[in-house]
């Protein structure tokens, strides 16, 4: 009784889904493979001479503080830029989405920020804030704050987080907003006539019928968080200050390319695999249940 | 028909590249400068293709100083690697440790049998790149050392006297209180905070840095800043910044910008700082030698370079090692450098260059340009004050940063921060130790 169309042999699927092995295996298993078999050795810089130390670059990794530290800083990080980046979109969103006069203008607006680069990004922020000359931090002074984040910790987190989900809610605001506009209006129609105001309406049935959409930006935007926020933090605070905003692909960054430390940085990016390949689990298993298709 | 006007047009565009026809020998040097440095290293290149037929130097500018040096780090990996390769003087030991990849500058200029006078450059610039036998290893490019700037018209408006003695930092120390109490908002700032008030700080009061004098003989160094007279330093500043009269800026030159911009009275500053100073200040600025404390018996010594030297990489042609010779001969000659110093503020590398400048009158009509090579070699070097050759050091730099932003805040006492930088400073010379052996 099986509907489903089959073939009859191997030889056509192989055929057809051989292009996307082969770029899986050479984008991702090869490389991925690399940094495996690079964590059990010691090399110099130049790769001119390289010796096998098997659990050694784990073993200092995990007696080093500074690494630990980095994963609670990332898990903070990614939370906070995972939060605000789909708070702030979803209610944009929401607001885009009942207006009836001039939304495509409005829209167009929203969507400009994710065509800067996180890097320049980071620089227009870093503009704005930098201590003493930068506008933002000059009017902060004039009402009394006083604006320092190259020694502040808590302001430098605060302001790498506002960089990286600046650009980042522009993205999560399309999605939502096309998630928005699947919502059929004769659901909502029939329970605005039943009486429901607006914020009941969105929880009971409006967000319930947005889970798919929230989960799958969901899974973007701490993969984002983890990896591409590199440029933000780099021009920003560089991991500073006292790594209060190393987060660990920085840590992977400067210990390969500053310290020239390439089997720490590799036994780092093997960690790194790990935990983002067990947070996928847990996101795929766990919330996606959830989750009402 | 069709073919002679494609010939036409290669031979336009070749032209139009304005690439020598002629088959010259290339010769690839990667560097990290820009702007002003990298018209006037621009400049240089120029002068010497058109001084000769036989080579032809091309410039690329590869990023800054990290990104210059993991630049040709994977070029070399891929057997790519340009002839000359530009290093920050921290890239030092990192470079020194990669036999295989890098030609030694003396071993080059021997077989290129270009002229080479090894003892014509200043003591403290070759022995930074030099073994403890003398042999030059790469050649010093561009060097500065750290001075003191002064805002004179902050002084004058404290009702201090803009001529006073600032040698020491018990002076300084004074006329900072004087300064704050008429209301100067940022009194000190400084940039480089570790090559400033460490390394050099170390250099300046004939303390090591780090045993094994510096790191020259012997890869197992530890790191020994965290004496008490580098903590007393540190706890000083840290004392300035509580009471609101060390500003700190940030890692790099950030400084410089509040600086210029007349907001500070006192600013700690490579000596290259001088043409951006020169520039933009609209206030009367002077430049004096850094201070010292006079609580220090060997004080002051010299202070050491920073700054970049060019490495010259393995796996190349013996004909285009021979057009590398004459291009750094070149590089080194007295007219070169003496244009350079007094077009940018860094060091004349060589004796010869600096009794040009002083002969040309150089000195009379930009007073305090010569402070730097004064300070530099007023006295014979020590086996403390000849430089610093520490592996993975940029990273250690980052960590001392790390540590002092500790003490700028409060959150760490100066000896505190120091140990703590010194026990993680020694874990990563022992990684490098470990890969180098």
């Amino acid at each position: 009784m099986d509907k489903r169309v089959t073939f009859s042999g191997w030889w056509l699927p192989m055929l057809l889904i051989l292009p996307q092995l082969l770029i899986t295996a050479i984008f991702f298993f090869w490389p991925a493979g690399q940094a495996i078999y690079q964590s059990a050795f010691m090399p110099d810089p130049f790769g001119l001479k390289t010796q096998f130390v098997g659990w050694d670059n784990f073993t200092f990794l995990f007696e080093d503080e500074y690494y630990l530290a980095s994963f609670k800083t990332t898990a903070i990080f990614s939370l906070l830029v995972t939060a605000l980046s789909m708070g702030v979109a979803l209610w944009l969103a929401l607001m885009a989405d009942r207006i009836i006069k001039g939304s495509g203008t409005y829209r167009t607006l929203l969507i400009w920020p994710y065509a800067v680069a996180p890097a320049v990004a980071g620089v227009l922020w870093l503009f704005m804030f930098r201590p003493n000359v930068g506008l933002m931090s000059w009017y902060l002074d004039k009402v009394g704050y006083d604006w320092n984040h190259v020694l502040n910790d808590g302001q430098a987190m605060g302001l790498v987080v506002v960089a990286s989900s600046w650009g980042r809610i522009s993205y999560n605001f399309l999605f939502f907003l096309a998630g928005l506009q699947a919502v059929p209006k004769s659901v909502i129609e029939a329970a605005a006539i039943d009486g429901a105001h607006f914020w009941h309406r969105f929880r009971t049935i409006v967000f319930p019928l947005l889970a798919p959409t929230t989960f799958f930006l969901l899974v973007v935007n701490v993969v984002y968080a983890f990896f591409e926020t590199f440029g933000v933090i780099h021009t920003i605070t560089s991991g500073g200050p006292q790594q209060s905003t190393t987060i660990m692909v920085y840590k992977v960054y400067s210990d390969g390319f500053v310290g020239q430390d390439l089997g720490s940085s590799a036994a780092q990016s093997v960690v790194l695999l790990l935990i983002v390949g067990m947070l996928t689990i847990v996101q795929f298993k766990f919330i996606e249940r959830k989750v009402h298709y | 028909m069709r073919k002679t006007l494609l010939k036409t047009v290669l031979a336009g565009a070749l032209v139009g590249t304005s690439l020598p026809v002629t088959a010259a020998t290339e010769i690839q040097w990667w560097h990290a400068f820009t702007g002003r440095l990298g018209d006037l290293l621009a400049e240089q290149v120029e002068k010497f293709n058109a001084s000769q037929s036989d080579y032809v130097v091309v410039g690329s500018h590869k990023g800054n100083y990290s990104e210059t040096l993991n630049a040709g780090i994977a070029a070399f990996r891929a057997g790519e690697q340009p002839h000359l390769l530009m290093v920050f003087e921290v890239g030092t030991a990192t470079m020194m440790g990669a036999k295989g990849a890098i030609k030694p500058v003396y071993e080059v200029m021997k077989e290129g049998g270009a002229t080479f006078e090894p003892d014509g450059y200043l003591p403290p610039v070759k022995g930074y790149y030099t073994t403890p036998g003398g042999d030059m290893l790469s050649l010093p490019y561009n060097s500065s050392t750290p001075v003191l700037y002064v805002n004179r018209d902050a002084l004058a408006a404290a009702d201090l006297d803009p001529d006073m003695d600032l040698s020491t930092w018990e002076m300084v120390d004074a006329a900072m209180d004087k300064l704050k109490a008429a209301g100067q908002d940022c009194v000190l700032t400084t940039a480089w905070q570790s090559w400033v008030h460490l390394e050099n700080f170390s250099a300046y009061h004939d303390v090591a840095f780090s045993s094994k004098d510096n790191g020259f003989t012997a890869l197992d160094t530890e790191l020994s800043f965290n004496g008490p007279i580098q903590v007393a330093h540190i706890e000083a500043m840290g004392k300035w910044a509580k009471e609101g009269k060390f500003f700190y800026a940030g890692r790099r030159n950030e400084g410089g910008a509040n600086f210029r911009a007349g907001e500070c009275a006192f600013f700690t500053e490579s000596s290259a700082g001088y043409a951006g100073v020169k520039a933009e200040a609209e206030f009367d600025f002077e430049i004096r030698p850094l201070p010292y404390w006079t609580a220090a018996e060997g004080a002051p010594q010299n202070t050491i370079i920073g700054g970049s030297s060019l490495w010259v990489m393995e796996g190349h042609e013996a004909e285009e090692y021979k057009g590398v010779s004459e291009f750094l001969a070149f590089l080194s000659s007295s007219d070169v450098q003496a244009k350079w110093h007094q077009n940018t503020g860094y060091l004349p590398i060589t004796v010869e260059a600096y009794e040009q400048t002083k002969t040309e009158g150089f000195y009379e009509e930009n007073p305090g340009t010569d402070i730097a090579i004064l300070q530099m070699t007023s006295k014979p070097t020590t086996p403390n004050s000849k430089g610093l050759r520490l592996g993975s050091f940029d990273q250690i730099r980052g960590i001392i940063d790390e540590e002092l932003e500790a003490v700028w805040t409060g959150d760490k006492s100066a000896q505190e921060a120091m140990d703590n930088a010194v026990k993680r400073g020694n874990q990563l010379l022992r990684r490098f130790e470990k890969t180098n052996k």
